[in-house]
């Protein structure tokens, strides 16, 4: 009896968009888009199917690589890949921490401030393969460009990150190193060294395994590494040297990936 | 006293030994840079690399003015691209999904067999970039925006995979421990006491990664695979520099554009 | 009626949380456990809804021996226990009353609880718990919009809304202000009494414990030491309890919760196993 004054029905209410008029008109466009989007791919079935027996044969090759044919190939790759990772990592984290410092508000003055944010902007926004063009165009095929490419994308990734770091620092450490009558690298050596520099560390081995993975790609438009010699393989429909030389890409990622926070671990 | 010191000692021990370690890897590491320096650049030809400012200051010479009657036709390889990176997004998030509930300790069926798996799928994923992805599916499926949007979907997986998953082992077990002691079942405990603590941090990592997409979707078309790489390659291949300058333009400003919308979504939802 | 026997746990790291309880709880009782960090009771209430599985002995409600019970069973066993959590354990992130609805999980398929399509009866009933704890406008609301009281009501909804037959409460005043306290134990105390329903709290409040308990259980190292109504809870017991001089000092950083959700979480990821 007391149960009938209650109502027998609930809706969860709408958590985001209350208005109903407005909910139902973002539906209705996510709707119009999806087909709008989709009615744009236009699939050669035909393509497909004869792709499908590619793709057996790429998968086959994938669980059967062959890692002998090509190996000398693979090899010079490999090591292309593994210098320019190395060397464009070191040399994007020594330039991008004047260039994170310079970026960061609390410790450098407006012009510089805006200036290193400007490198950063211009090197986060560029994809590293279209860096990696004009590079080539500018340097000659090879590694070099790919160092010199990884080197730009290491210190747009990093120094931002480092500067916003730097920019959160403990205000009140700071005081009190400036209260000692430091002067300016004092300080930084001081109160913001410290506070930054196990982050700096871990982004750095972070970046190496980021640089690893984009060395096997710019390779694609000629700036050497294990990319190029990925891409011939394909070229050649030699599914079982490209199979060989991306297991070997997961295989470095996944070792890396536990070498740094085994390092990490170790280092603090 | 005597027992201060005694402390003191050894760990000033400990410190100088750390010490020495740190010195110990610092000078490995230069050794190695230098190493490595020398097999890079054992094949460079320096000649190039001296000239380089003035081939800079060619092509830059070449690039201006751009070329912007140009833009009309890139509008909808634009489409394309945003249409890559879309879908690709929804298709990669719809499949990182299960793999990320496999993968995490707290939901993974069984954590001998499947857990390994879709490790290892978030793993292989994550390393091999889009490009490679694209470039392998240029071949096997032919160029287009199809396999420009599987090439963003299965490098989506991985990064998704592994954010959500991480995601769904910080949830918290006292709420997932009071949906259980109702009686509900596992599906039911996944519905009511997982998937609402783990809803933000979804929405945030798939904007996040369209947000990437939008970015990797721009270069797909220089191995095929459909957008506006496509239009940055012929214009590459024929050297007609002030059309690359509109492409880089455009690219750039939708980057823009991409960054700022995520931003706002995710600020939105959390 | 609930009674254990010889109920006993040692947990992986060897720990014996509890050895060898006995105890008898009539049907409409409400029953305080207190104790000291440690002494297991966190443990004791789990091992009754076997959110930490008991190593040895029997779980007896009505006829049915809860130790013994497969997964299926266990399931629509534990409908029949109502749990109230420190610290609330709502959802947070759903409203307020899927919060309650949630209580009736283990009677709708999936299908209803999935698209919140529960039986009318059950959501007049879900209202009917909310009018009662007086949080009837709040329903729309979301859980971590509440206030610390207003939560804590809901969880006792929400364990209402299983029409349990026995309730378990787990420091249910542990993060609240004094007065909510008092006013979160008189709601309980007077539920329980409206539906004769049997009810043990874990608590470490004293005072509170004596002031609305029926009857007074003392835990110490996993061993039931008191057990009796709150008059005869005089200095001695307490010291035999508590121990001599740290009966105030107690329960933060509560070692054996951490490790009963430790437990929890294992058993968890064996479930879906």
């Amino acid at each position: 009896m007391t149960q009938s004054t209650y109502p027998t029905t609930w809706r969860r209410p709408p958590q985001i968009i209350t208005d109903r008029r407005w909910r139902i008109g973002l539906q209705l466009g996510i709707l119009v888009y999806l087909i709008a989007a989709t009615s744009t791919v236009d699939v050669d079935w035909n393509r497909v199917s004869i792709g499908l027996e590619r793709g057996q044969r790429f998968i086959m090759g994938f669980l059967q690589p062959d890692f002998t044919s090509r190996w000398s190939d693979i090899h010079r790759g490999l090591i292309e890949s593994l210098t320019m990772t190395l060397t464009s990592t070191v040399v994007g984290v020594l330039i991008s921490v004047p260039i994170g410092i310079g970026a960061a508000r609390n410790l450098a003055p407006p012009w510089i401030y805006l200036a290193c944010r400007a490198i950063i902007a211009v090197s986060r926004s560029l994809q590293e393969v279209i860096i990696a063009i004009f590079l080539v165009a500018m340097f000659g095929f090879g590694p070099f460009a790919g160092f010199l490419t990884l080197s730009f994308a290491t210190i747009g990734f990093l120094a931002k990150l480092l500067a916003d770091d730097i920019e959160e620092i403990d205000e009140a450490q700071a005081e009190a190193v400036r209260a000692t009558g430091a002067s300016w690298s004092q300080l930084v050596n001081y109160a913001v060294q410290p506070q930054v520099m196990p982050r700096l560390i871990g982004l750095s081995l972070y970046r190496l395994d980021i640089n690893f993975r984009e060395s096997a790609v710019i390779g694609i438009v000629g700036a050497g590494g294990i990319g190029a010699t990925l891409n011939t393989a394909i070229d050649r429909y030699e599914y079982d040297s490209a199979g060989a030389i991306l297991l070997i890409i997961i295989v470095i990622v996944m070792v890396a990936e536990y070498g740094s926070s085994y390092l990490r671990k170790f280092l603090q | 006293m005597s027992e201060v010191s005694h402390y003191s000692q050894t760990w000033s021990h400990r410190t100088s030994r750390g010490r020495l370690l740190m010195w110990v890897g610092w000078v490995a590491l230069v050794a190695l840079f230098v190493w490595c320096w020398q097999l890079m650049t054992e094949n460079t030809i320096w000649a190039f690399v001296w000239d380089a400012p003035r081939q800079a200051a060619d092509i830059g010479g070449r690039m201006m003015p751009p070329r912007l009657s140009y833009l009309p036709e890139l509008l909808v390889p634009m489409w394309d691209t945003l249409n890559i990176a879309t879908l690709g997004t929804i298709a990669g998030v719809i499949m990182a999904v299960p793999v990320a509930f496999l993968a995490a300790r707290n939901t993974t069926p069984s954590a001998r067999f499947l857990r390994p798996i879709a490790l290892f799928i978030i793993v292989a994923s994550r390393s091999i970039n889009s490009l490679i992805w694209a470039l392998l599916l240029v071949a096997i499926i032919g160029p287009g925006i199809l396999a420009g949007i599987v090439a963003i979907a299965l490098r989506s997986i991985g990064f998704v995979g592994k954010l959500l998953y991480e995601a769904i082992e910080e949830t918290d077990a006292k709420q997932i421990e009071a949906i259980e002691a109702t009686g509900a079942s596992p599906t039911q405990v996944l519905n009511y006491g997982i998937v609402p603590q783990i809803m933000p941090a979804f929405w945030g990592i798939s904007v996040f990664r369209w947000d990437i997409n939008i970015r990797e979707s721009t270069i797909l078309g220089l191995v095929g695979a459909g957008g506006i790489g496509l239009k940055l390659q012929a214009s590459l291949n024929v050297l007609a520099w002030p059309q690359v300058t509109v492409i880089l333009i455009l690219i750039l400003l939708t980057v823009i554009v991409s960054e700022w919308v995520s931003a706002k979504v995710r600020k939105a939802i959390i | 009626m609930l009674r254990l026997e010889g109920l006993s746990k040692t947990y992986k790291t060897g720990d014996a949380a509890l050895t060898n309880v006995s105890l008898e709880i009539p049907k409409g009782q409400f029953v305080g456990l207190i104790g000291p960090s440690g002494a297991g009771k966190s443990t004791l209430i789990r091992c009754i809804n076997r959110l930490v599985e008991p190593t040895s002995g029997k779980v007896l409600l009505g006829e049915v021996d809860l130790a013994q019970i497969g997964k299926s069973d266990l399931r629509r066993q534990r409908r029949r226990i109502g749990m109230i959590f420190q610290e609330y354990a709502l959802v947070e992130r759903l409203t307020v009353m899927e919060n309650v609805l949630s209580g009736r999980l283990g009677y709708v398929p999936f299908w209803r609880s999935f698209l919140r399509r529960y039986p009318g009866a059950d959501v007049a009933r879900a209202f009917q718990l909310l009018d009662r704890v007086g949080l009837m406008h709040q329903a729309d609301k979301r859980a971590d919009a509440l206030s610390g009281g207003q939560r804590q009501r809901v969880g006792i909804a929400r364990a209402l809304a299983q029409e349990p037959e026995l309730l378990l409460v787990d420091e249910p005043t542990a993060s609240l202000d004094p007065k909510t306290s008092r006013q979160i134990m008189r709601l309980l105390t007077e539920i329980c009494e409206e539906r004769g329903l049997p009810a043990i709290v874990n608590i470490h409040d004293v005072p509170l414990a004596q002031q609305f308990m029926q009857r007074i259980v003392g835990l110490r190292a996993g061993q039931v030491v008191f057990d009796g109504p709150p008059a005869e809870l005089s200095e001695t017991v307490l010291t035999t309890i508590y121990g001599e001089e740290d009966w105030h000092a107690m329960r933060q950083g509560d070692e054996e919760q951490k490790s009963a959700e430790a437990d929890a979480r294992d058993r968890m990821a064996a479930l879906a196993r």
